[in-house]
C-alpha cells in the first residue's frame, strides 16, 4: 500500500564544468514511496520552481530503465543500492521515513560535469566509434538464415549487447576504467561469427581510444559488475584480455 | 491544393521496383556535394544518416539526448515483423501487406503498405549482418513469434529488448559514418525550426540545450525523424523528451499535419497510480501469447485474484473473440479493457485495470519457460509495483504508446513542403488507424535504410543545387523568432510550472480525445485547451536564463506546442464524422461497440495546413483507393 516519507536531500549543486560545485541541503516531503527516485526529484524540483530557486539538473529519458541516459550516485552507490537497476527504476519505497540521502554526478575525468548532476558521456560514443560495429553496408546482404548462429553463443551475445552506455562502470571503477563498456560491445561481436573478422583490430582500436580519452586501466576491483544496472559480466573484460592479447600476438594490422 | 502521392503506376506488387528505375540516380561524384540534414536519431534517423552518408552525402545529424544511442525506439519491446515465411505458416509478403492495411483499419496508403512489406525482409538481413543477436532456434536459425493482431509467426525478436538491439545496430552504422568524417554528430541540440527558402527546406535552427546558443545549419535537403507526439497526453510510455516540437515547427512552416488524432493506446501498460507519476510503462504485448486478459464476472467483485474461482472469471477477449482470442489488435484490446472497467469489473486499488494472467501457461509450460521469454519484463513489473507476477496475475491498462498520425508525405517519404522528408513515427503514412504489433520498428527502419536513400536522390538530382548559405535572411527571420519565443516564454515569471501545465493539458486530452471520443466532450476540450494556453503565457513561469543548461526552458517550448497542436488533434477528430482504429467516436459503433467506419464520406488521409496563429487550420484531402485489399468491418471473432 502506498504511504508516504519525509527525506533530507544532500545534492550536488554546480553550475558548469568550471565551478567549483558544493552540496546543497533540501527538504522532500510527503513522498509517496511508489514514486520512482526521479519522480522524487520531479516533485523537490517543482517546488523550487515555485519558490523561485534553481531546479536541480539531471539526465534522463525513457524512465523505464533502457535509454541509459539517467544515473547518478546516491548514497555513495552508483544507480542506487538496489542491485540490478537504473536510478529511474528505484523506487521510493527503498528508503525510510526521515532518511538522509547524498545525490551526486557520476564522476570520472573523462566525465565532464555539465551541470548539478548531468554529466558529458561522449567519450563513450567515442569508444564505439573506434571499432563498435561490424563494417557493413547497408544492402546486399545474404539472407539472414545463411548465418548460423547456436542458441548458446546468442545468449552469450545478447548478455553483452544488453549494455545501456549508462557510464555507471566508469562511476563505480576507482580507476574510472570504462573497461566493462568496451569489453561489452567487443564481447558481442567478437562472439557472433558477423564480427570475427574485424575482431582483432575491433579490440585494439576500442582500448587505443578508451586509454586516449583518459579513462583509466583495469585492475580487477569488480566494482563495475556489482554496480552495472544491466548486470553485465566481468567475463567480458576476460574475453576482451584474450581478443587483445590475441591481436597482439597474431594480427598484422598493429 | 490537391494533394499528390505521386504513387507510381503499374500492379502494386510491381510499383516500387518500376519506380526505383524511374527515379533520377545521383553520380556517385555528386553525392559528395550535398547536404543533408537528419532530426532524430531512432530507427529511422539513425538508419538514414548512416546509408545516406555510406551512399557518398555528407550529413548532419541532430538529436536532443545526450547521444544517439538514447532515442526512444530503444524502448521497443516485442519484435520487428517480416515476411519471411520462416516458420512456413502461411506468411507472405502480400499477407503482411493485408494484415496492416485491415489492421490499421483501411486508412492506409496501400502502395506504401505494400512496400513496407516488401523490403521488411531485407531489414532482418540487414540486421543480421549487423550483429544484431536475435533469437535463435536449436539448429541456430533465427526463431519467430506470433505477436498481436496476427496469426502467423513473423515477429523477429531480442528477448524483450528488440528495440534496443536494432537501435543499436543502427547507432553502430552511424558511428563508423561518424568515424570516417561523413556524418557530423550534433547531440544535445533540439530543432526548432525549419527554414524555407523560395518555398524548399534549407536548413534547420536549432538550440545547444548546453549553452542555449542558437545555431544555424544549412542544407540541400531537411529529413526529420523526431518521432511521435504521444506526451500531448503527459502520460505516455513516451520519453520524457519525446514531443511534437520539430514536426509541429515544420507544420507552421507549411508541411502538412496528416491524422493527428490517429493515436494508439496500448493496451498491456501498468496501471496509473499516483498524481506524481511522469511515465507509464509498456509491458510487451507478446505477453498476450502466454497470459490471459480476464476481470470478475461480478461488478463490484473486490475479491484478491486468487480468491476468485475460475467460474467467475470473465476472459472477456476469449469469450468475444473466439479466434483470435487474447491476440486482437491493440484498439481492440484497449477498447475492451475500458468497457469491462466502466462496468465496474476492473481490479486493483483503483479499479482501472484488468488482469493478465500467467497461471495457466507456468503450468503447462513450467515456470522456466515462461522466464526465459519474458523475464525481464516480469522483472520490470515487479520493480515499479512490487508484485510478483509468477505469483499473482499482473495488472494492466490501456496507455498512450503511438501515434499514427504525422506529417503528410507522398510516395517518396517527401511532405508537402519540397526537400522536406519525413521518416518513421514522425509520418503518417503507413500505419492508417491502428498499428500492429511488431510494425513500428519495420517502418522506422524501412524508411531509413531501404526508401530514402533511393527517393531522395530523385529530389536532389531534379532540385539542382543551390548554394544557400546560413547568413541568407530566412536564416535571421527564423533565429529572430525562436529567440524572440525564448525570450518570451523566460520573461513571464507567472505562478505555475511548466509540469503543471502540461499535466493539466495531458489530463483533458486523455478524458475527452483518448480512448473513446465524443463530439460534445471534444467542443469543451478545444475551449478547455484554448483557456488553458492562454493562461500558460501569462502564467508559466519558466526560472533561470537561456544562456545555460536550462532544463525547465527545454520542457516549456515543447509543451507550448503541445498546447497548439493538441488543438489541432481535436480539430482533426471532430472532422472526421466515424469511427476507425484508435480514433472511436462513441456515435459511430456497430452493435457489438466496434469502430464504424464510413468509408463513403471519409476514406481519405486528413492534411491540415497552417494558416496562422488563432486561425483555423485548412483541410486537404488525399483520397485513399483500395485497388488490391477489399474494404470489409474487421472482424477478429
Amino acid at each position: 500500500m502506498t504511504k508516504t516519507i519525509n527525506l533530507t536531500l544532500k545534492v550536488w549543486r554546480q553550475n558548469g564544468p568550471k565551478d567549483k560545485g558544493r552540496f546543497d541541503t533540501y527538504h522532500a516531503e510527503n513522498i509517496s514511496t511508489d514514486m520512482s527516485f526521479l519522480e522524487m526529484l520531479d516533485v523537490v524540483n517543482d517546488q523550487l520552481t515555485i519558490d523561485e530557486k534553481a531546479p536541480i539538473a539531471f539526465d534522463h529519458d525513457c524512465r523505464e530503465g533502457i535509454c541509459g541516459m539517467c544515473g547518478c550516485v546516491v548514497n555513495g552507490r552508483v544507480h542506487g543500492a538496489e542491485k540490478g537497476t537504473t536510478l529511474c527504476q528505484l523506487h521510493m519505497r527503498h528508503f525510510a521515513d526521515g532518511d538522509t540521502i547524498a545525490i551526486e554526478p557520476f564522476r570520472a575525468m573523462a566525465f565532464k560535469v555539465i551541470k548539478d548532476l548531468a554529466v558529458d558521456r561522449s567519450s563513450l560514443d567515442k569508444i564505439i566509434q573506434a571499432g563498435g560495429y561490424v563494417s557493413v553496408k547497408t544492402g546486399g546482404t545474404q539472407d539472414a538464415n545463411a548465418i548460423l548462429v547456436s542458441q548458446d553463443v546468442a545468449d552469450l551475445a545478447m548478455d553483452a549487447a544488453q549494455c545501456i552506455g549508462c557510464g555507471a562502470c566508469v562511476a563505480s571503477c576507482p580507476n574510472a576504467s570504462a573497461m566493462l563498456f568496451t569489453s561489452a560491445k567487443v564481447s558481442q561481436l567478437a562472439l557472433l561469427p558477423q564480427g570475427k573478422p574485424e575482431a582483432a583490430k575491433r579490440a585494439l582500436n576500442m582500448v587505443r581510444t578508451m586509454d586516449a580519452l583518459g579513462f583509466g586501466n583495469c585492475t580487477n576491483e569488480t566494482e563495475c559488475e556489482a554496480e552495472c544496472p544491466k548486470e553485465i559480466s566481468i567475463t567480458n573484460i576476460a574475453r576482451l584480455n584474450r581478443e587483445y592479447l590475441k591481436a597482439g600476438l597474431f594480427s598484422t594490422s598493429m | 491544393m490537391a494533394l499528390d502521392a505521386k504513387i507510381p503506376g503499374g500492379p502494386i506488387a510491381e510499383k516500387w521496383d518500376r519506380h526505383r528505375f524511374d527515379l533520377k540516380l545521383v553520380n556517385p561524384a555528386n553525392k559528395r556535394k550535398f547536404n543533408i540534414i537528419v532530426v532524430g536519431t531512432g530507427l529511422a534517423g539513425g538508419s538514414a544518416s548512416a546509408t545516406l552518408a555510406e551512399l557518398g552525402y555528407n550529413v548532419k545529424t541532430f538529436c536532443i539526448q545526450d547521444s544517439p544511442r538514447r532515442a526512444h525506439s530503444i524502448a521497443a519491446q516485442g519484435g520487428i515483423n517480416a515476411a519471411k515465411n520462416y516458420p512456413n505458416d502461411g506468411d507472405s509478403i502480400w499477407r503482411l501487406f493485408y494484415d496492416t492495411v485491415k489492421g490499421g483499419d483501411f486508412r492506409a496508403r496501400e502502395a506504401n503498405v505494400y512496400r513496407l512489406a516488401q523490403v521488411s525482409n531485407d531489414i532482418i538481413d540487414q540486421c543480421v549482418a549487423q550483429g544484431i543477436p536475435f533469437a535463435r532456434d536449436y539448429g541456430g536459425l533465427l526463431d519467430n513469434r506470433s505477436f498481436g493482431g496476427a496469426q502467423v509467426s513473423r515477429t523477429f525478436y531480442a528477448r524483450g529488448q528488440t528495440g534496443q538491439q536494432l537501435l543499436l545496430g543502427a547507432y553502430s552504422a552511424l558511428m563508423r559514418q561518424v568515424a570516417t568524417g561523413k556524418v557530423e554528430m550534433f547531440p544535445r541540440r533540439e530543432m526548432l525550426d525549419v527554414v524555407v527558402i523560395d518555398g524548399h527546406a534549407k536548413g534547420i535552427v536549432v538550440r545547444n540545450l548546453i549553452n542555449g546558443k542558437v545555431e544555424r545549419h544549412a542544407a540541400d535537403a531537411v529529413v526529420l525523424c523526431t518521432g511521435g507526439y504521444g506526451n500531448v497526453f503527459f502520460l505516455s510510455t513516451n520519453a520524457m523528451a519525446s514531443n511534437v516540437t520539430a514536426a509541429y515547427r515544420a507544420y507552421k512552416k507549411g508541411a502538412f499535419f496528416a491524422n493527428p488524432c490517429f493515436t494508439q493506446i496500448h493496451p498491456t501498460c501498468i496501471p496509473v497510480h499516483g498524481t506524481f507519476q511522469s511515465k507509464l510503462t509498456l509491458m510487451s504485448e507478446s505477453l498476450r501469447n502466454d497470459g490471459r486478459v480476464w476481470v470478475p464476472k461480478n461488478p463490484g467483485d473486490n475479491r484478491k485474484a486468487g480468491q476468485i474461482p475460475e467460474s467467475e472469471r470473465d476472459y472477456y477477449l476469449e469469450n468475444k473473440y473466439p479466434s483470435f482470442g487474447n491476440l486482437v489488435p491493440r484498439d481492440v484490446a484497449s477498447r475492451n479493457a475500458k468497457e469491462q472497467c466502466d462496468m465496474n469489473k476492473g481490479v486493483g486499488e483503483t479499479g482501472q485495470a484488468v488482469y493478465l494472467d500467467f497461471a495457466d501457461a507456468i503450468n503447462r509450460n513450467g515456470k522456466d519457460v515462461i522466464e526465459k521469454k519474458y523475464g525481464n519484463l516480469f522483472q520490470m513489473y515487479e520493480k515499479i509495483t512490487a508484485q510478483d507476477p509468477y505469483q499473482t496475475p499482473m495488472m494492466i491498462y490501456p496507455a498512450i504508446h503511438y501515434t499514427m498520425g504525422g506529417l503528410w508525405v507522398d510516395y517518396n517519404l517527401m511532405s508537402n513542403l519540397p526537400g522536406l522528408f519525413v521518416l518513421g513515427e514522425a509520418n503518417f503514412s503507413d500505419h492508417g488507424a491502428n498499428r500492429l504489433g511488431a510494425s513500428a520498428l519495420m517502418q522506422g527502419l524501412a524508411d531509413g535504410y531501404f526508401v530514402l536513400p533511393y527517393t531522395i536522390g530523385g529530389y536532389l538530382d531534379g532540385n539542382a543545387k543551390a548554394d544557400v548559405t546560413t547568413g541568407h535572411k530566412a536564416f535571421d527571420e527564423s533565429e529572430k523568432q525562436v529567440t524572440g519565443r525564448i525570450d518570451r516564454m523566460l520573461s513571464i515569471n507567472g505562478k505555475r510550472t511548466v509540469d503543471d501545465f502540461h499535466k493539466t493539458l495531458g489530463r483533458i486530452m486523455w478524458e475527452y480525445c483518448g480512448m473513446a471520443r465524443n463530439n460534445e466532450g471534444l467542443e469543451v476540450a478545444r475551449r478547455m485547451i484554448q483557456e488553458l494556453r492562454a493562461e500558460f503565457w501569462e502564467n508559466v513561469r519558466v526560472p533561470g536564463a537561456n544562456a545555460d543548461f536550462n532544463q525547465s526552458l527545454e520542457r516549456a517550448g515543447r509543451v507550448a506546442d503541445f498546447l497548439e497542436f493538441g488543438e489541432l488533434m481535436i480539430i482533426d477528430a471532430l472532422a472526421r464524422q466515424e469511427s476507425c482504429g484508435g480514433h472511436f467516436n462513441e456515435k459511430f459503433a456497430t452493435e457489438e461497440h466496434e469502430a464504424l467506419r464510413d468509408d463513403d464520406n471519409f476514406c481519405h488521409a486528413a492534411a491540415w495546413e497552417h494558416t496562422g496563429d488563432d486561425r483555423e487550420p485548412e483541410f486537404h484531402k488525399e483520397p485513399l483507393e483500395f485497388e488490391n485489399v477489399k474494404l470489409t468491418q474487421r472482424s477478429y471473432k
